[in-house]
């Protein structure tokens, strides 16, 4: 097992920058996701981490050693790729045990690790069977006994759970999660949706246009999102923003919006007068009919437990997640009420988040 | 099901296709039954008029194919001893005694060497040069197939005599050499566009997979790619055989003595006493038979080829 260093990685097919100066640090024996609209160059990393695009610059370290230049064989990593990408013609056993021949491995001992790795999976009564006629669980698992049987340094898996279907996605995430705690194996793991990635992972990057966004744990990146990009992703409904102009100082705790003060982290930046973003978390927003912040209820959606509530406010529209059983009626004009110490305020421009004292220590990219 | 479907055929049209199928196979297989059954006719069965379908079968035209015969004087031909084999007694009983060996083995074997050879040669710089096209950037890539497939934009014998010409020069002419490649030069644009099609059908994936699990790029090209590529191959190869099997203009015009393939041998059989019908249809119908069989061997290859992407997996 291994960490692997990602300095200044960057990769260019032809004029396109599909990875511009990435740097992050994975942690031996961490899982960690790599996560961004489609587009965004996460394939792309995760892909020269393994060696199968070469960068146009930059390092790559693995367990130390600086393997950008290297051929994948030559790299020690094993990947699960998205459509398993399982040797067709060859049986479950085969395909298994492909990595290990490739090594040279005696037959009695590749036959043993193979016989291993399928009890640990539960595969072992299908392993003479042809890859053809697998259901999508087993394929995974198959895939999954590829890449572990060779206890390489690191695991690449380039979003392994998007061919299955939603509900046994769940149930596949929670094994590969159980699977990497017991086997405690560096792990890279490319995703699109950000509910696995916070679900999953100890480490998110959040990438967007080839440019690392942020870098942190999932409770960081989603409490405290250090661009507007990154807000606007993570969370389910998105984070709220409410637009406004104005200028804020060090030291300041409340910013101004329309005449109505409201309170936030200690700002630690000053910012001249401009377009700012006050950002606010659905679940942070509370109705309440004496606060002077205002709104008009447009609309609410139930969920079950909560429900959504979207309100037409004079900032922007902003969703609130209320208990179910609270009455709303559309059309009402309700006051509206914001966490203090939850909010973040974006500069428009540049769609950095300003410094609070909420959000020191937060990794830009 | 209770009632039929919409898209399950009724059985009056499965009669109606089946009946349509069977007219046009009949059609098309009228005349290679005609030349089969010719194969098998005496010399007077094969030209009488109107046209025998019902006869006696002799092997006439199979011994005429692979002897040569002569007339002898009657005398010489009543002091002759009985015949000691089956095909002399055929022979003598038109009035001629085999005088030796006819060059139809010969040419054959050349059609097969020739036919099989290029189609080898074909396939695998096809397959190596398919595969780089699909996979790599090639610089120029697109000019470049396009150059491969112009060169089939012209009959080929339009340069027969520039290469006439070359061939000589060179030393190639009428030797085996020397048509394995021209009909590997021909037959190479349709292999690389072919195989080229399906080689980017097969996802890069399984050889990334390999790559990864520790094979080199040709390791995975040969585990990988290769055995997924089979049925394009086959059917790519059935291609090319048909072509170099087939090519008439310049092995008549490149070959002579050494090299000559069997389709300019076949028509230049003449029996004794004009042209020598059985044993003409007689080698027409061997010549069939290597091409029939390697088809029937990669037929489940070759439907599956022609079909290739129209349904996927």
């Amino acid at each position: 097992m291994a960490e692997i260093v990602i300095r200044n990685l960057r990769k260019e097919f032809g004029a396109f920058t599909a990875v511009q100066g990435s740097s992050f640090t994975i942690a031996d024996g961490e899982f960690f996701m790599l996560l961004g609209p489609s587009g965004c160059g996460k394939t792309t990393t995760l892909r020269m981490i393994a060696g199968l695009e070469l960068p146009t610059s930059g390092e790559i370290l693995i367990d130390g050693e600086d393997v950008s230049q290297r051929p994948a064989s030559q790299r020690d990593i094993a990947m699960v790729f998205q459509m398993f990408a399982l040797y067709p013609h060859m049986t479950v056993r085969r395909n298994i045990s492909y990595p290990l021949v490739s090594q040279g491995l005696p037959r009695a001992q590749v036959q043993a690790k193979v016989a291993e790795v399928a009890r640990i999976l539960g595969i072992s009564d299908i392993l003479d069977k042809s890859v053809g006629g697998l259901s999508g669980g087993d394929r995974q698992r198959v895939a999954l006994g590829r890449a572990i049987v060779r206890n390489p340094k690191a695991f690449m898996m380039d979003e392994p759970l998007g061919a299955l279907d939603a509900e046994f996605r769940e149930h596949m995430a929670e094994e590969l999660r159980a699977l990497h705690d017991r086997m405690r194996a560096t792990t890279v793991y490319v995703t699109h949706d950000q509910l696995e990635a916070m679900q999953m992972g100890d480490k998110i990057v959040v990438m967007n246009h080839g440019v690392v966004e942020q870098f942190g744990t999932p409770q960081q990146i989603y409490d405290h999102p250090a661009s507007l990009f990154v807000a606007d992703f993570i969370g389910s409904p998105a984070m709220n923003f409410l637009a406004f102009h104005g200028a804020v100082q060090a030291g300041e705790t409340e910013v101004d919006l329309g005449g109505v003060r409201l309170a936030l982290p200690e700002v630690q930046e000053a910012a001249s007068p401009r377009d700012l973003v006050l950002g606010v978390r659905p679940e942070h927003v509370t109705l309440s009919d004496s606060a002077p912040y205002r709104g008009r209820i447009l609309a609410s959606e139930y969920l079950g437990t909560t429900q959504i509530i979207t309100l037409d406010c004079p900032h922007g529209r902003v969703k609130a997640r209320a208990p179910s059983g609270q009455g709303v009626r559309s059309g009402e004009t309700v006051g509206l009420s914001f966490r203090a110490e939850t909010l973040a305020l974006f500069d428009a421009a540049s769609g950095r988040a300003l410094r609070t004292a909420a959000n020191r220590g937060v990794h830009h990219g | 099901m209770s009632a039929h479907s919409v898209t399950e055929p009724t059985r009056l049209s499965k009669s109606i296709a089946a009946v349509l199928v069977a007219v046009y196979a009949l059609i098309t297989l009228l005349p290679l039954l005609w030349i089969i059954s010719t194969g098998f006719k005496s010399g007077p069965d094969s030209i009488s008029y109107p046209p025998k379908v019902v006869f006696a079968p002799s092997l006439e035209g199979y011994v005429n194919l692979f002897t040569t015969r002569t007339r002898i004087g009657a005398e010489q031909f009543a002091a002759l001893p009985p015949p000691e084999t089956w095909y002399d007694r055929i022979v003598r009983q038109s009035g001629t005694v085999i005088a030796g060996q006819s060059r139809f083995g010969e040419r054959f074997l050349n059609s097969v060497i020739i036919g099989f050879g290029s189609t080898f040669l074909s396939i695998f710089l096809g397959t190596l040069a398919a595969y780089a096209f699909s996979r790599f950037r090639v610089p120029l890539k697109d000019d470049l197939l396009f150059f491969i497939l112009s060169t089939r934009m012209m009959p080929p014998i339009a340069v027969a005599i520039p290469i006439y010409l070359m061939y000589r020069e060179l030393g190639l002419s009428d030797t085996h050499l020397g048509m394995i490649l021209l009909y590997t030069a021909v037959n190479i644009s349709l292999a690389v566009w072919l195989l080229k099609g399906f080689i980017d059908e097969i996802p890069r994936e399984y050889e990334e997979a390999a790559l990864i699990d520790g094979y080199t790029r040709f390791q995975a090209f040969r585990k990988v790619v290769l055995p997924q590529a089979a049925t394009g191959i086959a059917s790519t190869a059935i291609f090319c055989l048909i072509f170099a099997w087939n090519e008439y203009a310049f092995a008549v015009l490149l070959t002579s003595g050494n090299a000559q393939t069997a389709p300019p041998f076949i028509p230049t059989i003449i029996g004794v006493g004009g042209q020598d019908w059985p044993a003409v249809a007689a080698g027409a119908t061997l010549f069939l038979l290597p091409v029939m069989i390697f088809t029937i061997l990669l037929r489940k290859h070759l439907l599956r080829g022609i079909t290739f992407g129209a349904v996927r997996k």
